[in-house]
């Protein structure tokens, strides 16, 4: 007796990735990637902006120029894996119908990769001038 | 013979449950928090937008159709939210990066910070909107 009790075995302990096995991964990634939105979303908007109002060959043009397009493509890829994480607990928090939330939580994730390749697939047409 | 049927009395009786939303007075704080998850939501679908631009920015024929979107009554709605949804979830993630740090929890701060966030984000975008306006010559 003494000691206090453990429900998880000591290398479940050691590893610390609790029930999900994926330990504080996510909630990492959305604070990595909600740091790296901030600078990305203002960059955005900025050059949206710059772009207003001008025609269809201008707004290939510079959008498809290096620098913006990196930008473009970073911000892409930062705010679709935010998403995809944001949407799958509010997912978790509201359907508590398992194969319900199970095929929610793939549509998210599907959904995610589909908009965010699609996007890039935009500005490196544009790069590329295919 | 008493304590059986005070048993089966108090088996069918009501418990008390955790209280839940609507059991507290509306506060701020608590709508924003509501409003940060909204907003969030409401961002994931506009990728949509954001990804039908890109990929119509390199046909004429696709940015007329995009830009005939845009222009519409509907379309500018839409645009106008849009843009508040970012700016409001963006203060409100950088107030839960304050948080992150364990700052920002007292009574004033956490009143102030959400006051500001929502202030804020309308200012932003009214300000933003004045300029599109200006710019295409709309205003």
């Amino acid at each position: 007796m003494g000691g206090p009790l453990h429900i998880r075995t000591p290398l479940g302990r050691v590893l610390g990735r609790g029930a999900a096995k994926s330990g504080t991964e996510h909630f990492w990634q959305q604070r990595l990637t909600a740091v790296a939105n901030v600078p990305l979303t203002i960059a955005a908007i900025a050059i949206l902006i710059t772009l207003l109002g001008r025609n269809q060959a201008a707004v290939a043009q510079i959008l498809g120029s290096p620098a913006v397009a990196i930008i473009m493509l970073l911000f892409v890829m930062s705010i679709t894996i935010h998403m995809r994480i944001g949407m799958a607990v509010i997912i978790e928090d509201y359907v508590h119908d398992d194969s319900l939330k199970l095929t929610l939580l793939m549509a998210n994730t599907f959904f995610a990769i589909a908009v965010g390749l699609a996007a890039v697939y935009g500005i490196l047409k544009l790069s590329f001038g295919l | 013979m008493a304590d059986t049927h005070s048993f089966e009395r108090n088996a069918g009786a009501e418990r008390p449950l955790s209280p839940h939303l609507q059991i507290y007075r509306p506060m701020l704080t608590m709508m924003m928090s509501i409003v940060h998850r909204i907003t969030g939501f409401g961002n994931y679908f506009g990728t949509l937008l954001l990804a039908w631009w890109f990929i119509a920015a390199s046909s004429p024929n696709a940015y007329a159709r995009f830009q005939w979107f845009a222009s519409s009554w509907i379309g500018r709605l839409i645009l106008f939210g849009y843009t508040w949804s970012v700016i409001h979830h963006m203060l409100g993630g950088i107030r839960h990066l304050i948080w992150d740090t364990g700052r920002g929890f007292g009574p004033k701060e956490r009143e102030w910070l959400a006051a500001a966030n929502l202030i804020a984000s309308i200012a932003i975008t009214i300000v933003l909107w004045l300029f599109i306006m200006l710019t295409m010559g709309i205003a």
